[in-house]
């Protein structure tokens, strides 16, 4: 009896195995760097995921902290699907917060059932503008959409930076950060005295629909053929560059919610920092979750447990709250390079006589 | 303004010019070497941010110990801490070759998180950024006049265009490790067929590319600052990425660039200070990014990325 591995899809049942399997070594790796701040590994992961689950108010904040954090990784999830390296998330997000705060700012006396979806559309159409023109490039110039979306981003921080140093400067504030939104833009609390707000429930809306669009639509069906070779999917009469197009767009647009929810969830005014990376998060969501809509929620959730787990840890232990990067990068590394395992299967054979 | 002061104002421009595009330069020839193999490498952002925090803490602890060559001993560490990731880098996208991108920006997410940990760490949570008595300047003409400014540069900023330009340059077109690295980036399969071992010149350009990009982090943290702090690296090697599109590929062009970006950076610092202009120092920020982008748009299809860029090469 021996064993030989191929090179062949593993079985359908060990697919939610890599994650897990992903997450544990993760944590093994990183126990180095809490030994090496003289700090118990099996204390601190017990900061990490148990801690922050045991109080109602801190169980909360992980919802709260995972709210932005299911809207990128849909956003970059639609991309990826469609075989569109989308990087830009980040930048996406900028642009839908400014647009939230340029009308928020507007709607002193006006409705909210006006005023919040018009924020919403504007932030979505600004997510969307961002990503037109590296989208238009990849479609139409066969230019490389990694590079032109990572740009962006940096431009987008310094078009918001220009905009609160510049005219947008709130005269009361020390900081550059524009004014209130309006109270009626405000979203509202899900749970009284608590952060979690209206955002949470949008980006459970947009998971269900990322998982119908994906699994039950046909244009779902394009977007997958497409992703897996676009070369194929044209000669199936797919139309590659149409199909690309929206997913790069509506992946933007989705980008641009979630800079929306932060603006009118959190912060209520614009200020440059108002993600610390989301965007870029959304991808470690995107690549974690399997690039499925339920994979994405629950590596958000995730993700929003370690984000509060590490300052609870940074409370407890004095371990400082970076760790929680750290994890959360070696988790992307970690379950990109063990996803390979998907394309292997080991069987038994039987030895030669 | 008068033509002595004129003078004055275009002789520190310049001198702040080299000064500015210094860690540019090294960064980007990592970045464009690795970029010829094949490899884009997204963890730059995060590794000039790492050699910068490494190279900063060796240097502080080293001085503390009352070491003379701290900040030699820093360089050297930073150079190690580049090696690593660099290496860590191949490891991902040539042994296991899963997507570049994706692999690149975990490298800078890990990076960053590595730096910002052990900054806390080490020097624990002051009010008072730590720092350390930095490289000096000189002038290789020792005190010329007028001019003078322009030549009282770092150590490092000669060697960057004295001695690695023209070396990046005859590495990459003259010898046959660059012959093999450039057909390793353009056709992988047919440098295999010639007997290039496709994945070790790609090992190796990235553990070198990791290397100049951690000096680049340094060179901030070493000389310019002597410190370091959470925004030391801002975006610097996403301007680096924008500098290797922008030069084609090629070294000498690249040094164009990181001069024509270090001359508008110095310049709006300085235009920000005089109060002259009315547009927001944040647009001369963007104009990299902004000006690769159209470069990109207006060359289209004629655009000459490497053969090979962000495919990884399996051998069947």
């Amino acid at each position: 009896m021996g064993f030989k591995i191929e090179r062949i899809p593993a079985p359908l049942w060990t697919r939610p195995l890599i994650p897990i399997a992903a997450i544990l070594l993760t944590f093994l790796l990183t126990a180095t760097l809490i030994l090496l701040v003289k700090a118990n590994p099996l204390e601190a992961y017990y900061y990490f995921l148990i801690d922050p689950l045991s109080s109602r108010v801190s169980a909360i904040e992980v919802l709260v902290k995972a709210t932005p954090l299911l809207l990128t990784g849909a956003a970059v999830t639609f991309a990826f699907v469609g075989g569109y390296w989308n990087i830009g998330v980040e930048g996406q997000l900028y642009a839908g917060a400014t647009a939230a705060t340029a009308i928020g700012v507007q709607m002193q006396n006006v409705s909210p059932w006006l005023a919040i979806p018009l924020m919403l559309a504007g932030g979505f159409v600004a997510g969307m503008l961002w990503a037109l023109v590296p989208a238009l490039m990849k479609v139409k110039l066969a230019i490389d959409e990694v590079v032109t979306t990572l740009l962006l981003n940096s431009v987008a921080l310094f078009m918001v930076s220009a905009l609160l140093n510049g005219p947008w400067r709130n005269p009361i504030s020390q900081w550059p950060q524009s004014p209130d939104i309006a109270a009626t833009a405000i979203f509202p609390k899900l749970i009284p005295r608590s952060r979690l707000h209206l955002g949470f429930i949008l980006a459970l809306v947009i998971i269900v629909i990322l998982w119908f669009v994906l699994t039950k639509t046909a244009f779902g069906l394009k977007m997958r053929a497409v992703g897996l070779s676009p070369h194929a999917a044209q000669f199936a009469g797919i139309n590659v560059q149409r199909t690309m197009l929206i997913s790069a767009l509506v992946s933007g647009g989705i980008g641009g919610v979630a800079g929306v929810s932060e603006v009118a969830g959190i912060h209520y005014h614009l200020i440059d920092a108002i993600s610390p990376g989301y965007g870029y998060t959304g991808i470690i969501i995107a690549t974690l979750g399997t690039l499925n809509a339920w994979g994405v929620a629950l590596a958000a959730l995730f993700i929003g447990l370690i984000d509060t787990g590490a300052q609870t840890v940074s409370r407890a232990l004095g371990v400082p709250t970076y760790l929680g990067d750290v994890i959360q990068a070696a988790l992307l590394l970690v379950t990109l390079g063990m996803l390979l395992l998907q394309r292997y299967r080991i069987t038994r054979t039987r030895s030669k006589p | 303004m008068t033509d002595v002061a004129f003078v004055t104002f275009l002789v520190g421009l310049l001198g702040a010019t080299l000064r500015v595009a210094t860690p540019l330069l090294f960064a980007t020839i990592g970045e464009l070497y690795t970029e010829r193999s094949g490899v884009l490498n997204l963890g730059i952002e995060g590794i000039m941010f790492l050699g910068a925090f490494a190279g900063f803490a060796i240097a502080a602890k080293s001085a503390e110990a009352g070491l003379a060559g701290y900040l030699w001993l820093g360089l050297g560490g930073a150079i190690g801490i580049g090696l690593i990731m660099g290496l860590l880098m191949a490891f991902f996208s040539v042994t296991l070759g899963v997507n570049q991108h994706v692999a690149g920006l975990g490298i800078t997410l890990l990076s960053t998180g590595l730096a910002l940990f052990g900054f806390r760490m080490i020097f624990g949570q002051s009010s008072v950024l730590p720092s350390i008595e930095p490289f000096t300047q000189f002038s290789i003409f020792g005190d010329l006049p007028i001019l003078g400014p322009i030549f009282e540069q770092y150590l490092l900023t000669y060697l960057a265009f004295i001695v690695l330009l023209p070396l990046a340059w005859w590495l990459l077109y003259r010898t046959s490790f660059g012959l093999e690295l450039r057909s390793v980036g353009e056709n992988p399969e047919a440098a295999d067929a010639a007997g290039v071992n496709v994945f070790r010149v790609r090992y190796i350009t990235l553990a070198l590319g990791g290397a100049l990009m951690a000096i680049g982090g340094a060179f901030l943290s070493l000389a310019q600052l002597g410190a370091f702090s959470p925004g030391i690296i801002a975006g610097r090697g996403w301007v680096c990425i924008a500098l290797v599109i922008f030069a084609k590929w090629d070294p000498i062009r690249a040094m164009w660039g990181a001069l024509l970006f270090g001359g508008v950076f110095a310049l709006q610092l300085r235009l920000q200070l005089l109060d002259l202009v009315d547009i927001p120092f944040e647009f001369f920020l963007a104009l990299p990014y902004l000006v690769t982008i159209a470069a990109l748009a207006l060359a289209g299809r004629n655009v000459a990325y490497p053969g090979a860029y962000l495919k990884a090469y399996r051998r069947e």
